[in-house]
């Protein structure tokens, strides 16, 4: 502002601005000295084209109620789970996390997931959050 | 008395004297290896590919990508694309007691997360049990309050939840869930000052700018104690290191709860409300609870009526970092091994190493301090006898809270922090 005040006349325009300029640029060093000057940021995160494999039943509605939350790979690099416990993963996803799936629809995702990424003597936790 | 470390001004100097000394330390490894044709297994964990990296999880599956594309991130491991989880790859960890910012982890609950950030309009909102609600851009934040700088570790209350036996669900991180930065920003307690807290007040209670896809879904909300709000130990941050923070790490600021977990840390900080009364909503319980026997957070697989209460300080953790699991080391003269250590809610007091499965323990150096948050290298030498060998590693923090010898359990995969052992072969 005061280098600014020093250059009254309209006349003097280019000068102005250069000394316009000029005070920004103190302004800015000054600012580096105490604290960052935060630019925009802006990103695009990838996506994943991964989906459960077939195309049965449990296949289908996997695909359609879990992928709109979170990509296939936070499933699959689950350890393998026991039944009850996929089950249980499932039902978390719908009542703690709001995930629409149909009541119905519950076991059969569970029985999928169990049918492809699970052990009978896998973890039996299901209550992970 | 607890209060801010404020760094002086030559810590840029120190800094580049740490760093001189790493890569004089770091050249001195690769020459030893190199000349015994052991490089390669000296650098990192195995590498099946190029691009995949074998995480130790027991039982599987162990199999990650190494992203390298990943927008403003050098290579990191990929636990989940969306919403983004990305470890830190642990040879990372040897290259000095900051972790660079574009290969600090990122974990985000929720897939609706800002693409873009104007600093200029992002604002938080300060509102509740105060005397004057108060919003604030970056920087309004810059020019009202003192600035404050602080080394913090950072880490996930589910850091190492992979190696949990029985394994548990979540995010099957391996132990690179954590970071330690430079964190340069305000002081919360002088940020709530200004809006002036009122009698009867309980908790603070902080929310991101992340959101679920289903509108109906809780919106990750983590609160601390009033006065935990106000010790002038937590900041609100928006540098990291020295850089503004990327996206992932919760442009334009965050909060920073030196000594507590990640959960409590919250990215592109929106709201923050004061309350008058305990926050009981789903991200403080159930989710992100521990049995209620701090620092052990253990209990029995199945065990019944455990109560649980939510996460809180973090406890002593160390590493090996110049040995990767397996690696050759030359036998019978005195080795170089070094890692990093940290004390949790307070610093390193010391840091030992056992070769002989925790019967005796020899002292380490302790390397630069850079406050009691912060990351801290221990260095020392060791004489293995030719064979398998394991080194074992356990810091005690400066309460005197030592690792335990066995890993603790919890349905939640929180808190690891036994003392961890790097299996090496002497040849």
């Amino acid at each position: 502002m005061k280098s600014v005040s020093r250059f009254k006349r309209p006349a003097r325009r280019t000068q102005w601005i250069v000394a316009g300029a000029a005070a920004v640029a103190l302004v800015t060093s000054m600012g580096v000295a105490q604290a960052l000057t935060l630019h925009a940021e802006s990103i695009t995160r990838p996506e994943s084209v991964q989906v459960f494999p077939g195309d049965s039943v449990g296949a289908k509605a996997t695909n359609s109620y879990c992928l709109m939350c979170h990509s296939a790979g936070m499933v699959l690099n689950q350890p393998l789970l026991k039944e009850d416990a996929w089950l249980g993963e499932v039902s978390k996803m719908r009542n703690a996390f709001k995930a629409p799936i149909p009541e119905d629809q519950v076991p059969i995702i569970a029985k999928y997931l169990y049918s492809i990424h699970g052990s009978k003597k896998g973890a039996d936790t299901g209550a992970g959050s | 008395m607890r209060c801010v470390c404020i760094v002086n001004i030559d810590r840029e100097d120190d800094m580049k004297q740490d760093e001189q000394i790493r890569k004089a330390l770091a050249r001195r490894a690769f020459i030893r290896s190199g000349a015994l044709g052991l490089g390669a297994a000296a650098l990192g964990r195995s590498a099946l590919a190029a691009e995949m990296i074998k995480l130790p999880l027991p039982g599987g599956p162990d199999e990650r990508r190494i992203i390298t594309d990943y927008p403003g991130k050098g290579p990191m491991i990929l636990q989940r694309t969306r919403p983004p989880l990305m470890e830190t790859p642990f040879s990372v960890f040897d290259k000095g007691v900051f972790t660079p910012v574009d290969q600090f982890f990122v974990r985000w609950h929720w897939a609706d997360i800002p693409t873009s950030i104007d600093p200029k309009t992002f604002q938080v909102h300060l509102t509740g049990h105060v005397n004057k609600e108060l919003s604030f851009t970056a920087a309004d934040l810059m020019r009202k309050f003192k600035h404050v700088e602080l080394a913090a570790v950072n880490q996930c209350s589910g850091n190492s939840r992979g190696l949990f036996q029985p394994r548990v669900a979540g995010g099957q991180w391996d132990n690179g869930a954590m970071g330690n930065a430079m964190w340069r920003g305000v002081r919360l307690k002088d940020v709530l000052e200004a809006a002036g807290v009122k009698a009867g007040a309980v908790q603070v209670q902080f929310e991101g700018a992340e959101r679920p896809v289903l509108p109906t879904a809780p919106n990750l909300k983590k609160s601390l104690s009033v006065d935990h709000a106000l010790d002038g130990e937590v900041m609100i941050a928006w540098a990291m290191n020295g850089q503004q923070l990327p996206l992932d790490n919760g442009f334009p600021f965050r909060l920073i709860v030196p000594g507590w977990y990640s959960t409590y840390w919250t990215k592109m900080l929106q709201h923050i409300r004061v309350l008058d009364h305990e926050d009981t909503n789903f991200w403080m319980h159930p989710a992100y609870t521990i049995p209620d026997n701090w620092p052990k957070a253990n209990m029995t697989p199945g065990e019944k009526d455990v109560k649980m209460v939510p996460i809180n300080k973090m406890v002593p953790r160390s590493f090996v970092t110049n040995f990767a699991a397996n690696a050759k080391v030359p036998a019978g003269r005195p080795e170089l091994v070094r890692g990093i250590a940290f004390g949790g809610d307070t610093g390193v007091k010391m840091v030992e190493l056992s070769t002989n499965g925790g019967k005796t323990w020899m002292p380490t150096q302790l390397g630069k301090d850079y406050g009691k948050f912060s990351f801290r290298q221990w260095t020392t030498h060791v004489k293995l006898d030719k064979g398998d060998q394991t080194l074992m590693v356990r810091c005690t923090n400066s309460d005197g809270l030592q690792q335990p010898m066995t890993p603790n359990w919890n349905p939640g995969g929180f808190m690891r922090n036994v003392v961890e052992s790097t299996s090496v072969m002497a040849v």
